[in-house]
């Protein structure tokens, strides 16, 4: 029998396979289907702090924006009326999944400032969520902001945090710093418990016909994973903190490179949605299976077997790869002559 | 007793609270002054908030206030405890079924917040011309004068109805009363049980219609036994005064208040009294009170039950010594030799001095005069005019007061008084704009003081007739003893003043009311150093002279860096409460900060953090101010009128708008009614932050700016070279591209920088985009301040430009049709309204020529509420005729301006004939056959009647005069029925529904918003399901009504929907084919509206939504195509291509049901999504029927 348990967080899960935050969480019956397909946690759909915010505005504007100036309309929408705000529905999402799950749940936070997170991260907490998933993703546009601001930016909502909650914390990061090993470093010192390489950006497009710039949202392909993979592998073993890999993981075998790699669990989301939920069990089952045909007793001892610090090729992880891999490339027919 | 139970709330509050609580059912129709009871009912029914016996009412909104009568009638002839709230021409409709409630002795009570009635013009301001006009019904009339007495009377009147038998019109003053925020004593449950046993309610119950114990009423009865029957219920009369008392007697053992069925207040042996009822009673009281202090021997007597009047209870509380009286009446009977209330005081002294009765040594000399109509104040000076007229010899009877009656010499003399037992109350005065929060402060404010400290606070707020940019002032007042000053605080009285809007100094005179050494507290972008420079000359003076303290804050600073963007309520709060003292500062803070998380609660923490932000920098930034001690500005107010100003508008308009129409007397002012045209042209608002400026290198002369534009503020005109020699240099025109103009023809794209309001919405619509930065399109928002003067300029000189000719207009394209005039300009619509581009396109397509039958509601606010309209003439001085008649008659009110008109033109076609006048044939030949079915044919018609005229005028003889009476009448008219949803789905329907069956040509606009807009949103028959409306806070469970689909059933009616946004060429197609269809026409033109919880400067991408989502379809119905073997409609817009929920997610509407009910939002948003596709697959299938005829001698 293979072991396939890893650890997470602190955490004991029966198997690397989590799903990432997606609007599965949303739908009781599709989170079970997730269990019972062989999930081991579960990260609920993103809280964002825009919703958060917008919700505020949005009460602060229909139920008290009532001054419009008029003898004969104090107001012009009912203003009465429970207002069940994100939070609250959030909140009674995370309930709800507690009640009807065996696994852990993981709440989702999505945001760039410190105020407010602080009083629903306790909220959650309350709430029974296993760990807190902390989406810090900030678009700097202001271009006389420094990395070191940026970054700091993101340990100080993480330091808030700490103090308030005492539930496990990881945070999804993007790759775009200058020196992704050098942040992750400065979060585990600020007491992070982990972190999850890497958060893709839904990256907007410009429409041709109306010139305008408009949301785009295409799914991840298996190529994705390899950013992930690349650092994770060179983290492994440097760092205590858990390692979660995030973004294009759709086959058993992208999920067995990661591992190999160091990640403590990979995530899945694309291929759940393209697939189903049952897709999961597919994915453990070709896991398993892996190990067996490769003899491999259990996931800790495979984990990190590959990363930087053991692979027999670790420059490949870094720049010498580059040089190699343009001098390999290969036209198809046709165009260079 | 147990601790009273106080609250801070105004007058419809406290009916309202009385009324749910003693009822099980509510039916109502919303009017102002009243909507607020029916909309709080409904908002507690949805809380689930219980009457005094466990149940929730059930509270419906009918389709107008007959329907709520009928309603009433049914649920109490059933056995229910119901009620009602109304006023003004809604008790009016409600009158017949009065009388049969009150006919077949039914227990119910009526509140009305009494309104003027519609006569010379409609008013929604308070007087008792209402409740006066149903005094006959057999009602009884319950007056309440204070907040107070309106809890304390709507639990009496219905303890008393039950009692008695007979049904009460609980009233108070509309606004003076029903608006007014007091502190009030609730009665307690205990209270409230004592005054209503149960074995009352189970007697009511029992009376009920049932088949378990079947009875037949209204029957109908004939000359044998009608009279008898209408003589048996004198028992109920003649014992109603007394059981009236005994309830205010067991009212006072419960609560310590006594009343009186007339109450008299004064000296004892008071030889001059006032006879008076309502809200002015208060005002009369203080005043007396004052006079008797200085030895005075007078009195006032408070009429509380004027139906059934007892005359002996008036008798006997008229102080013996009493000689002369004056009654008060707050209404007017045009005919009668006086006033109901005079008339009855009259009636009841002359019966009992002339039947022997010797209370008095003679019969007192009885005056009746005329007060107080649509709010016209009611102050202690004219109070104490009324004694001075009452001490003379021969004291003025029939008199008014208030007014200057130039004309038939009625009125009094008088002049402001302060009394002496207020000199100890604080008086505050707040000017703010309609969207910065000070009302809500303010209100606020009176229960922070009223709840937590032990003065009394009184609050008052007035508003302007705008929609847009409207100014609100908050009068206020604390004091150590119960306010009765039911009049605004007048000049000189003001302790405090604050200015939260930096733009009030260049339009009002503030200061006027300050008192000496009052504080006067200005929000200001300037420095304490540098805001004296600032102000005008006028207000240095009086900051000098009054010795005024004064403050200034940049409230607009503090707000935006606390991240309250331009919310400055709570900063101007506290620094309200730092500077008067009220309240001691740090408790005052603390007590504001309370306020603001009671408001928001745990779901706004960010907003709660804001706020206290803001509250804590406010002390900071608030500075006073070291007066100089000379003046140092020469700037004067801006004159309230601009321009070349004929005199009625210098003398009428212009002093209205300068806030001073009070002092207008009666001789100036129109006697039927009649205002002229064109005068919201002389009133330079100056709104805009921004306006548009025209980028004529990349405009394409598309004409869809001056298309969408609700205000007619940027408008096109060609004209020739030669034309424009004389131009301004800034003045902007190009050469007009396309073939249909003359060669060198140039154009103009001009804004009105002091009259557009800066929505956005022409920018928003502009489809060019700039090749190198595609943000900049060929107009483009820019700061008004800096362009003003220099636009001013040129807007002038571009009205001065000779229209282009309507003749060569090419109509059927946006370019050349918006080269012609709009008629309708510069409203007081909201900002970004959806209605107005509407009614603009159809003057500029028929305006020369048009008659309006205006229905009730936004559009007759925004076009014939005075001071201004916007309603214009053309260069020859023709333009819309327009006149608002009533709600629910406005279809037929339209159908009698056509057939009057086709008469006119009848009677002079029949005249031409006339032998005697010799009218020479081919003349009369042309103009019978004339084609006036294009702008060219009209205009020959025109001048056809210009000859014909010419050829009377040398003619002597009735009939030529005749004949020039009506020639006119020759040219076409175009006949328009104009209203919202309210109208046309609900309340007008009837008659909407009879001139659709009657095949006359008259054209009917809906302006659909889907909502009643202009009372504040309430639920009409047009909501769309899921939809959050007043009365429908749970989202609307039943679809729209397809008033089209009714429509186009009856075959003849030409149907057209319409968004202007959506199809801008569909929509002015529309209107013209719609017009020149000869029969009814019926036009519904979806309008983005501010009710449906979405920032107006969307309105453009809204009505895509709209179309594209399906909620509504674009179509053409017309008859005439059936004759050429055609399917009479026609669908203009495709099958919904995006979700449904992708338009309703946009609108607060919508999605506010997803945070109060998500499960109702999720199921009825599935049935809205399963609707749209359904409705455009029937309409789809219904336009691709067949018409074409079978074959000879078959019917298609």
């Amino acid at each position: 029998m293979i072991d396939l348990s890893t650890d997470y967080l602190g955490m004991k899960l029966k198997n690397p396979l989590v799903p990432s935050a997606s609007p599965f969480a949303k739908d009781p019956s599709a989170a079970k289907r997730l269990e019972d397909a062989g999930a081991s946690a579960i990260v609920m759909n993103s809280l964002f702090e825009e919703e958060v915010t917008a919700d505020e505005e949005g009460l602060d504007h229909l139920m008290h924006h009532q001054d419009i100036g008029h003898f004969e309309a104090a107001s012009y929408l009912p203003s009465e009326g429970a207002y069940t705000t994100h939070l609250e529905t959030y909140l009674e999402q995370l309930e709800g999944l507690k009640k009807s799950l065996e696994i852990p749940v993981v709440a989702s936070l999505n945001g760039t400032t410190a105020s407010g997170w602080i009083t629903h991260a306790k909220e959650l907490q309350q709430a029974g969520a296993d760990a807190l998933e902390l989406n810090v993703y900030y678009m700097p546009a202001d271009i006389t902001q420094s990395s070191e601001a940026v970054e700091a930016r993101y340990v100080q909502v993480l330091s808030e945090l700490k103090k308030q909650v005492s539930i496990p914390i990881i945070m999804k990061l993007s790759s775009q710093f200058s020196s992704v090993g050098n942040f992750v470093k400065q979060l585990e010192v600020a007491g992070v418990d982990g972190v999850s390489l890497f958060n893709r950006y839904y990256l907007p497009d410009i429409d041709l016909e109306t010139l305008g710039v408009v949301p785009s949202l295409k799914l991840s392909s298996s190529v994705e994973s390899r950013l992930s993979m690349r650092w994770i592998a060179m983290l492994a073993g440097r760092v205590n903190i858990t390692l979660a890999a995030t973004s294009g993981i759709h086959t058993a075998d992208d999920a067995i490179k990661l591992l190999l790699a160091g990640a403590d669990v990979t995530h899945m989301c694309s291929a759940l949605l393209q697939r189903g939920p049952q897709y999961l069990g597919e994915v453990l089952k070709g896991v398993e299976q892996w190990m067996e045909e490769h003899e491999y007793a259990s996931v800790s001892q495979l984990k990190g077997s590959v990363s930087h610090a053991k692979a027999t090729d670790p420059e490949a992880f870094e720049r010498s790869n580059y040089i190699k891999v343009l001098n390999s490339f290969e036209a198809p027919d046709g165009v260079w002559r | 007793m147990s601790e009273k139970y106080k609250l801070t709330i105004e007058g419809n509050e406290a009916a309202a609270y009385i009324a749910h609580r003693t009822n099980e059912v509510i039916a109502i129709y919303p009017i102002t002054p009243s909507s607020a009871m029916g909309e709080m009912s409904d908002a507690w029914t949805n809380q689930g908030r219980k009457n005094l016996w466990g149940a929730v009412p059930e509270v419906v909104e009918m389709q107008s206030e007959a329907g709520a009568a009928g309603t009433v009638h049914g649920s109490l002839q059933s056995g229910a405890l119901t009620t009602t709230f109304t006023s003004s021409q809604g008790l009016l409709l409600m009158i017949p079924n009065m009388y049969k409630i009150a006919g077949e002795l039914t227990s119910s009570v009526f509140h009305v917040a009494a309104r003027s009635l519609a006569a010379q013009g409609l008013s929604i301001f308070g007087d008792h011309s209402d409740v006066m006009a149903v005094r006959q019904t057999g009602f009884a009339l319950l007056s309440s004068n204070s907040v107070q007495e309106v809890m304390d009377f709507a639990l009496i009147a219905q303890s008393v109805t039950l009692k008695a038998r007979i049904p009460v019109i609980h009233f108070f003053d509309g606004f003076r009363t029903s608006h007014e925020v007091n502190e009030v004593e609730v009665p307690s449950d205990d209270v409230l049980k004592a005054m209503l046993p149960d074995a009352l309610i189970r007697a009511h119950r029992k009376r009920a219609l049932t088949p378990d114990a079947p009875v037949i009423r209204g029957t109908s009865q004939n000359p044998d036994v009608y009279f008898q029957g209408r003589e048996s219920v004198n028992p109920y009369y003649d014992a109603m005064p007394g059981i009236v008392q005994a309830c205010f007697d067991e009212f006072a053992e419960l609560t310590g208040r006594q009343y009186q069925l007339f109450e008299y207040h004064g000296a004892p042996d008071a030889e001059r009294v006032l006879i008076l009822m309502g809200s002015g009673a208060e005002a009369a009281i203080e005043t007396v009170e004052d006079l008797v202090k200085r030895g005075e021997k007078v009195g006032v007597l408070k009429v509380r039950l004027y139906r059934p009047l007892s005359a002996a209870h008036l008798i006997e509380a008229i102080p013996a010594s009493v000689k002369r009286i004056a009654v008060l009446d707050r209404t007017k009977e045009p005919g009668a030799d006086g006033e109901p209330l005079y008339k009855d005081v009259m009636t009841a002294l002359a019966d009992y001095v002339g039947s022997g009765g010797d209370r008095f040594d003679a019969m007192p000399r009885v005056i009746g005069g005329r007060y107080g109509l649509s709010s016209k104040e009611f102050t202690p000076g004219m109070i104490m005019a009324v004694f001075e007229e009452l001490g003379k010899e021969a004291p003025k009877n029939h008199f008014t007061i208030g007014i200057h009656d130039d004309l038939t010499h009625s009125s009094l003399e008088w002049h402001e008084i302060s009394l002496d037992a207020n000199a100890d109350v604080t008086r505050c005065m707040f000017y703010g704009l309609g969207s910065d929060g000070t009302v809500s402060a303010n209100k606020n404010s009176i229960k922070i003081i009223g709840e937590g400290t032990d003065l009394h606070a009184q609050g008052f707020f007035v508003y302007d007739s705008k929609k847009a940019g409207a100014v609100t002032i908050s009068h206020l007042r604390f004091g150590s003893k119960a306010i009765r000053s039911t009049y605004l605080i007048g000049h000189k009285e003001a302790d405090f003043i604050a200015c939260h809007q930096p733009v009030f100094l260049e339009r009002y005179d503030m200061l006027a009311h300050a008192a000496e050494g009052a504080v006067f507290l200005l929000n200001s972008p300037h420095s304490a150093g540098e805001v004296w420079d600032d102000l005008t000359k006028n207000m240095q003076q009086q900051i000098i002279e009054k010795k005024l303290q004064f403050y200034v804050i940049d409230a607009y600073k503090v707000a935006s860096e606390s991240g309250m963007g331009r919310r400055i309520n709570t900063v101007m709060q506290t620094c309200f409460f730092a500077i008067s003292g009220v309240l001691e500062k740090d408790e005052a803070i603390s007590k504001i900060k309370e306020a603001v998380e009671k408001t928001y609660g745990r779901k706004g923490a960010k907003i709660v953090e804001r706020n206290f932000a803001a509250i804590d920098a406010s002390l900071a930034h608030l500075h006073k101010v070291e007066v100089p001690a000379g003046l140092s500005s020469d700037s004067v107010m801006n004159p309230p009128v601009v321009g070349n100003v004929p005199d009625f508008v210098k003398n009428i308009t212009g002093e209205i708008i300068a806030g001073r129409g009070d002092a207008i007397p009666v001789s100036w002012m129109p006697d039927d009614g009649t205002w002229p045209l064109g005068t919201a042209a002389y009133e330079k608002r100056n709104l805009a932050l921004e306006i548009p400026v025209w980028d004529e290198d990349i405009c394409i002369h598309c004409g869809k700016c001056p298309f969408v534009c609700p205000h007619a503020a940027i408008r096109s005109k060609v004209f020739t070279e030669e034309a424009v020699a004389d131009a301004p240099d800034s003045f902007k025109h190009v050469s007009v591209k396309g073939r249909e103009f003359e060669e060198g023809s140039r154009i103009a794209y001009q804004v009105a920088p002091e009259d557009c309001t800066g929505c956005g919405l022409c920018v928003e619509i502009c489809p060019v985009k700039d090749k190198s930065n595609v943000s900049r399109k060929a107009l483009n928002m820019a700061p008004q301040p800096p362009l003003r003067e220099q636009e001013r300029i040129n807007w002038d000189y571009f009205l001065s430009l000779p229209e282009y000719d309507r003749q060569q207009i090419r109509w059927n394209g946006m370019k050349g049709a918006m080269l012609a005039q709009p008629l309708f300009e510069f409203s007081g619509a909201c900002v970004g309204c959806g209605e107005t581009p509407y009614i603009k396109l159809a003057t500029q397509l028929f305006g020369d020529r048009m008659v309006i039958a205006n229905a009730t509601g936004c559009s007759s606010i925004y076009g014939g509420n005075l001071p201004t309209t916007p309603y214009a003439t053309n260069a020859e001085g023709r333009g819309p005729a327009w006149s608002n008649s009533l709600f629910e008659d406005n279809a037929e009110f339209g159908l009698g301006f056509r057939l009057a008109i086709d008469a006119h033109r009848d009677f002079a076609l029949q005249l031409l004939q006339e032998p005697g006048l010799n009218i020479d044939a081919a003349l009369i030949d042309a103009i019978k056959q004339a084609d006036q079915s294009d702008e060219p044919g009209i205009h020959e018609q025109r001048c056809r009647v210009e000859v014909l005229k010419k050829q009377l005028a040398g003619i002597d003889s009735e009939p030529a005069r005749n004949l020039e009476s009506v020639a006119d009448y020759l040219v076409k008219k175009s006949v328009w029925t104009i209203g919202g949803d309210g109208w046309a789905y609900d309340i007008g329907f009837g008659g909407l529904d009879h001139v659709m069956a009657s095949g006359r040509n008259v054209n009917i606009l809906v302006l659909d918003t889907e909502v009643y807009s202009n009372t504040g949103g309430q639920m009409s028959k047009s909501t769309p399901i899921g939809a959050v409306a007043k009365f429908a806070a749970g989202g609307k469970s039943v679809p729209k009504k397809d008033l089209s689909m009714i429509a186009m059933a009856y075959e003849h009616v030409y149907v057209g929907h319409v968004a202007f946004g959506a199809k801008d060429l569909q929509t002015l197609r529309t209107f013209i084919e719609a017009e020149s269809y000869d029969g009814p026409s019926l036009i519904i033109a979806y309008s983005p509206c501010i009710a449906h919880g979405v920032d107006l400067s969307h309105n453009i991408r809204q009505q895509e939504l709209v179309v594209n989502s399906g909620h509504m379809n674009l179509l053409r119905f017309d008859p005439r195509r059936v004759a050429e073997g055609k399917n009479p409609l026609q669908l203009d817009s495709k099958k919904p291509s995006i979700p449904y929920k992708e338009f309703a997610q946009t609108e607060a509407r919508f999605s506010m049901l997803w945070r109060t009910h998500p499960e109702a939002a999720e199921e009825l948003m599935k049935r809205a999504q399963a609707g749209v596709l359904e409705r455009f697959h029937h309409y789809e299938q219904l336009a691709n029927l067949s018409y074409e005829t079978e074959g000879e001698g078959e019917t298609s």
